[in-house]
């Protein structure tokens, strides 16, 4: 395997895109069931859950160009084939997720007939019709995707510090935000 | 610290989990996934479960009325309208909203009786209500639910369950428990003190003739961002009538007529508030001398039954507001809007049966 040409760590937009949605999606997911299960704060939470999702739509799609135009690093070479796929299978449902949670959120309260307000008297239009059968399906599939999201999160979390604190393979260097020149996967190969 | 911790390279071949703290950081790994877990749970109210929550709301609405598929859980038996809004501009000093500019526009609106029974027979005594959306020309909304109390009979929403549940019939009897009410207002006399209010304000014959308020309040901003808390309610032009028949539709019936013959009207009015006036307790009437700014005049001029009309697949939630009107500090603002929302999400699942009124009964 090549990897003298590779970089250490991904692009530094990636890496801050990486962290600025972490922070975003995991307080997005405590909103989201927060919400659902009060009364008091439902309206207050709401009016966040609405506008954060669409900013994290938007955060996805440049974090997924910015993926596609930019060399990722590669995994430390210790990693096993069986556990890069999982990571690369793992990996490609959290982009499915990012997309498909304020999409189907979005989809939801157009099929609701609600106003999908932002801020103000800012709105965006619906994406699909006013339909009482399927918003009671999208509503359902969005609780659904979020804790599927929460899931797949914890394992991401969980792999990623396996690796870092008992593995110690320096996996998570190809993601901090700071510069790190080289990694061990690098200086073993 | 460990050296090969600093540098990797020269890094002994131990087998990771062999090495020394390896245990202890896992330890701590599967702790921190538990907290999170644990939080994430608390947040979503698992570990809480005599919380009032909008499912339980809207689950003591079932148990109190049986679960009617494909209804509304409250407000169950209804009827479609739409029409317009005029406004004369008077609005404006008191909020941005565009709807107060002069001007039509458009409304849909759905007459119910309060209660979740969809197949309920009408009585004089049933509470009203009148739901409204406004659709501003830039694509905003505005939704109201109002009924025909002046003042609401309860200021918090476990008030609101527990009143429910008092007032419930009992199962076995399928009479209303005065002992359980009694002892509700006992421990409650805001809601005493509001019955006193409702019973001075005695019920009109119909829904035409009938006055329909927001009862919660809400804040008015306007160009200058002054904010001004605001009551709403909508005055009929149309004068007394007497019932048509005593059926089991008559008010609805009677509606249905009143429409077909000539459009109805109804003035909406902003109460405005003063500093120290009760915005946060619905219970409370504002003294009588407040002021009162007549916005515009709601027209409703087409009547259908909720089996074809898109309406019925609304949620009247009374927190869609338009740039320009905000909640508040009303408790029960949020709980209404998670309630219903609740109920909407439930009864959108569920496959829908024929409502109790059609147009059609009425003959044309």
């Amino acid at each position: 395997m090549s990897t003298t040409k590779n970089p250490a760590q991904f692009a530094l937009l990636s890496r801050m895109l990486h962290w600025l949605m972490a922070a975003l999606l995991v307080a997005m997911l405590f909103i989201g069931v927060a919400m659902v299960s009060s009364l008091g704060d439902y309206h207050r939470l709401l009016i966040i859950h609405r506008p954060l999702g669409i900013l994290i739509l938007i955060l996805a799609a440049i974090r997924l160009v910015t993926r596609m135009l930019t060399r990722l690093p590669p995994f430390p070479p210790s990693m096993p084939q069986s556990e890069r796929l999982v990571a690369k299978l793992s990996e490609r449902l959290l982009y499915a997720l990012f997309f498909a949670l304020p999409l189907v959120g979005w989809a939801m309260l157009s099929a609701g007939h609600y106003p999908i307000v932002m801020f103000g008297a800012v709105h965006l239009p619906p994406i699909l019709p006013a339909k009482p059968g399927l918003y009671a399906t999208l509503r359902e599939t969005h609780t659904v995707l979020a804790y599927l999201l929460f899931m797949t999160f914890l394992a991401h979390a969980g792999a990623v510090l396996f690796h870092t604190l008992v593995l110690r393979d320096g996996l998570l260097n190809r993601m901090v935000p700071w510069r790190v020149r080289s990694v061990e996967g690098e200086s073993q190969s | 610290m460990n050296i090969s911790e600093l540098s990797p390279i020269s890094r002994p071949p131990v087998a990771p989990l062999r090495k020394p703290g390896a245990l202890e950081r896992l330890t701590a790994i599967g702790a921190a996934l538990a907290v999170t877990t644990g939080l994430f749970l608390y947040a979503g109210g698992w570990f809480t479960p005599r919380k009032l929550t909008p499912a339980a709301i809207i689950n003591t609405f079932e148990s109190v009325n049986g679960v009617h598929p494909g209804f509304r859980r409250n407000h169950a038996k209804g009827i479609c309208v739409t029409g317009y809004f005029e406004s004369k501009g008077q609005g404006q000093s008191l909020s941005k909203a565009l709807i107060f500019l002069p001007g039509r526009v458009p409304m849909v609106g759905r007459f119910a009786l309060a209660g979740g029974q969809p197949y309920a027979s009408d009585t004089p005594q049933n509470v009203r209500s009148l739901a409204i959306l406004f659709k501003l020309p830039d694509g905003e909304e505005w939704r109201t639910a109002m009924i025909n109390l002046p003042v609401f009979t309860v200021n918090t929403p476990q008030a609101f369950n527990d009143f429910l549940v008092a007032s419930a019939p009992n199962p076995a009897t399928g009479k209303n428990g005065p002992t359980a009410v009694g002892a509700f207002l006992a421990k409650h006399p805001e809601t005493a003190a509001a019955l006193q209010v409702i019973r001075s304000h005695p019920f009109s014959s119909g829904f035409a003739d009938s006055p329909y308020y927001a009862l919660n309040a809400f804040r008015f901003l306007n160009a200058n961002g002054e904010s001004t808390p605001v009551r709403w309610w909508v005055a009929p032009d149309q004068t007394f009538q007497t019932a048509t028949s005593t059926d089991k539709n008559f008010l609805f019936d009677a509606l249905i007529a009143q429409v077909r013959a000539k459009p109805l009207h109804w003035r909406l009015i902003l109460t405005v508030g003063q500093p120290g006036d009760p915005t946060a307790d619905a219970t409370l009437p504002w003294p009588p001398d407040r002021k009162q700014i007549e916005a515009g005049i709601l027209t409703i001029d087409s009547i259908e039954s909720e089996d074809i009309s898109p309406t019925r697949d609304i949620n009247f939630d009374p927190l869609v507001l338009p740039d320009g009107i905000e909640p508040s500090d009303d408790p029960l603002l949020s709980a209404r809007s998670a309630a219903y929302s609740q109920s909407f999400t439930r009864r959108e699942g569920e496959r829908k049966e024929p409502s109790a009124v059609s147009t059609q009964e009425v003959g044309k």
